[in-house]
């Protein structure tokens, strides 16, 4: 019997939900009915199947990624390899650290390869993947807290931006963090490129030693973990605003430089309620700046 | 049905194969999808916001979340997606419209679901202990934290009842009394253990779904029936195997001899002379006090519900076996020349005798039945003329629900109903001060019946707007069995 995703419009009759096993995107694309039509058409075509490619190679996407060659043979499995790679000589990283912003890029991709569309997005659980023309522009809401509601501060990004992947990583997600970030969200020329430099950079803001993180092995939660015995963080107690402070200020030294690097757009860390920004005076961040004001005037 | 999700145990830990991924997940840990846990080594399905759902929309598939649960009633079709009312809110009185009043078009069908939490001051619990240990004398007080809260009632097939809760220990007694019923309801019905003593009695560890510990000795087996059942259950059996058996119950004591069964196999006198108040040829009533020792009496030593045997009838040699109805205890005499018996090993063929009376015992369990009633002002928050709402019910146009679980609607006046607690999500009861419990109900009827008797058309909302809505949590349905 062959196991099937579940594809189906959502009830406002605009958006795309496509689910099968651990994957969950949310489509919409804007354009002619036609051409939306034929977006989604491609969509559902491609989705279906996608987690079982991506499974033939898991045992090879868990291990830790070479920084210097590819044996993967998937489009998505070689993507997330070479969103990781340029991570892959300095610290530990597996391929699965860029698996959702992956899978998100690949069905925009398709969506792109059978329609003209003025905007698109693949939103798969927070990791997007974007395509904009002219004079289209999104809005993207950043949430501190991903096991919560409510939103943090919206931004927008708009088609003269380089910016077209989004993805956000921390220690409420579905993915397990080494570090103690609450929300790290980035903003990136892909989406596995962001998704990737999410992790790390959620990785980076960290206290080690300190008595109030709790942390346990990855594979004494989930067993078949990519992390494997690597502490990760389940616990953040009461911290002083020094040391909250302290571990943003590492998470940023990290996207400071993977900004200089040309890995990403922007950023912004959030950790106990309080947030940094970081960003060269790109559209995009500037965007983030911008709502930063707006955010602490509310505040 | 297209997939349906099972799951290997592989040590304590499952591995799921509902998709590709094939997650190994740990007792209390969710796969990578967050949609399948691993719940006391069973797989269940845990999907946000929706009890049951039914994904039947093109090229969608069907996962199994009630597994084998065909509860639906006739009436009406089964709506896709299945809102509880849990969590619902509600107030008291419930002047004002029901929380939630959903609309879903499923087939044509305008379905409404009403969907409420009632506020139950007047409810209670029915109690099912499968034992036959002594719990107490009938009527005897229950009590938890030194509080009565019930009372012992008729025992039932090889169950003790307990009948707990009710108007009279909820608002009846002191403040203390009252706010202890509640929270031993709340308990009881969230299927967590709860400790009861009864007055006279035993102190029992009820839980549903769960053997009973009575004086801290988990129950294992009911009993395969009275005494004098298990005689002619068994008869043909020993028939040729052992002279007399004597099955000990504190109910009917049964003996081979003697009962009508060992009659008809010519199994002849042994001349054996029971304690206790016979009823009919090889049955005894009262051959020990109850107790919690041998078949549900005191007793440790079965010989002591036994006179000398009659000399005229018995012999040296005459073999014996007396058992339990549980099987749980059993022992084997041989009557030396001062015709005593003496206990001597049990043969192999007796042996398996009384295994298989083990084998034919069921699994002790506790159920516990919740019992409310949907009063007038509840039904006031359905429906503007609220008798229609019960004619409705009793016409079986509506159906009534707890937490998407089927209830039982008592004929009669109002809508007072049972439901098996074990059968509803994890957490589905809550408290109010008053004290009473909070329990979810659901009114399922045709949007046009809805409309003649007279409900609150105004606040009918179209399932739609209830996803995505802060309004809706999730949740897990532990004790649901196929």
């Amino acid at each position: 019997m062959k196991r099937l995703p579940q594809i189906a419009l959502l009830r406002d009759g605009r958006r795309l939900h496509l689910q099968d096993g651990p994957i969950d995107l949310i489509v919409e694309a804007k354009g002619g009915e036609c051409d939306v039509r034929a977006a989604y058409d491609a969509a559902a075509e491609r989705f279906t199947g996608l987690l079982d490619e991506l499974c033939e190679e898991l045992v090879e996407l868990r291990k830790p990624a070479d920084p210097a060659q590819c044996a993967l043979n998937g489009a998505v499995a070689r993507r997330m390899h070479a969103a990781v790679a340029p991570f892959a000589a300095d610290c530990f990283i597996t391929p699965m650290a860029a698996v959702a912003g992956s899978v998100a890029e690949e069905i925009l991709g398709a969506i792109l390869a059978a329609a003209r569309l003025d905007r698109a997005y693949v939103n798969n659980g927070g990791d997007i993947a974007l395509h904009l023309t002219q004079d289209e522009e999104f809005t993207v809401g950043l949430m501190d807290r991903p096991d919560r509601q409510g939103l943090m501060c919206t931004m927008s990004i708009s088609a003269d931006d380089p910016i077209r992947g989004i993805a956000t990583s921390g220690r409420h997600g579905r993915s397990f963090s080494l570090g103690i970030a609450d929300a790290v969200t980035v903003l990136a020329m892909t989406a596995s490129q962001a998704d990737a430099a999410a992790t790390i950079i959620a990785n980076a803001v960290d206290l080690p030693g300190h008595p109030a993180i709790v942390r346990l092995p990855a594979n004494e939660l989930q067993p078949d973990s990519d992390l494997g015995a690597r502490l990760v963080t389940r616990e953040v107690g009461a911290l002083s605003e020094s040391e909250i402070e302290q571990a943003l200020e590492v998470g940023a030294d990290c996207a400071r430089r993977l900004l200089a690097a040309g890995l990403i757009e922007g950023a912004a860390l959030r950790l106990k309620g309080e947030m940094l920004l970081v960003g060269a005076g790109t559209a995009g961040s500037q965007a983030l700046h911008e709502r930063r004001l707006e955010h602490v005037m509310q505040a | 049905m297209s997939t349906e999700a099972t799951a290997a145990a592989i040590g304590d830990k499952i591995r799921c194969d509902a998709c590709p991924v094939m997650c190994y997940i740990k007792p209390g840990a969710v796969g990578a999808c967050d949609r399948y846990a691993n719940h006391d080594g069973q797989l269940v399905r845990v999907d946000p916001h929706v009890v049951l759902e039914r994904t039947v929309e093109h090229g969608g598939r069907l996962v199994p979340f009630q597994a084998g649960g065909d509860w639906d009633g006739k009436i009406v079709q089964q709506p896709d997606i299945f809102v509880t009312a849990i969590g619902a809110g509600t107030t008291y009185p419930d002047y004002k419209p029901a929380p939630f009043i959903v609309s879903s078009e499923i087939d044509g069908v305008d379905m409404v679901t009403v969907v409420t939490e009632g506020i139950f001051s007047y409810c209670g619990v029915k109690v099912k202990i499968d034992t036959d240990r002594y719990l107490g004398p009938e009527t005897a007080a229950v009590r938890a934290e030194g509080e009565t809260v019930g009372h012992v009632t008729t025992s039932e097939y090889g169950s003790q009842m307990l009948s707990l809760g009710g108007v009279h220990h909820l608002t009846g007694g002191s403040k203390k009394e009252g706010r202890v019923t509640c929270d031993t309801l709340m308990d009881l019905s969230n299927c967590k253990p709860v400790e009861l003593t009864v007055d006279g009695g035993a102190t029992v560890v009820v839980q549903a779904g769960k053997p009973p510990i009575v004086n801290g000795v988990p129950e294992e087996r009911m009993r395969v029936g009275c005494g004098s059942a298990t005689i002619g259950m068994f008869a043909k059996q020993w028939h040729g195997k052992v002279d007399e058996v004597v099955v000990v119950d504190d109910h009917i004591t049964g003996v081979l001899s003697e009962h009508q069964a060992g009659k008809l196999l010519d199994i002849a006198d042994t001349g054996i002379k029971m304690k206790g108040r016979r009823s009919t040829p090889g049955r005894y009533f009262q051959v020990a006090e109850p107790g919690t020792g041998w078949g549900g009496t005191k007793i440790s030593d079965p010989l002591s519900v036994l006179g000398p045997f009659d000399r005229k009838e018995a012999r040296a040699g005459l073999t014996m076996l007396m058992v339990s109805t549980t099987g749980e205890h059993s022992a084997y005499y041989v009557l030396d020349e001062a015709l005593r018996p003496i206990e001597k090993d049990m043969p192999l063929d007796l042996k398996l005798s009384v295994e298989r009376i083990q084998e034919n015992c069921e699994p002790a369990l506790c159920t516990v039945l919740f019992m409310g009633g949907a009063g007038g002002s509840l039904r006031a928050g359905v429906t503007d003329n609220p008798v229609r709402l019960t004619r409705s019910v009793k016409d079986a146009l509506t159906r009534v629900t707890s937490g998407g679980a089927p209830v039982y609607v008592w004929p009669g006046g109002g809508i007072t109903f049972m439901v098996d607690v074990t059968q509803m999500p994890a957490g589905a009861f809550g408290y109010v001060p008053t004290p009473a419990l909070v329990a979810p109900i659901e009114f399922t009827m045709r949007l046009s019946d809805y409309a003649a008797l007279g409900g609150h058309m105004d606040y009918v909302r179209p399932l739609s707007s209830l996803r995505d809505s802060a309004e809706i949590r999730p949740m897990l349905i532990p004790g649901r069995r196929a």
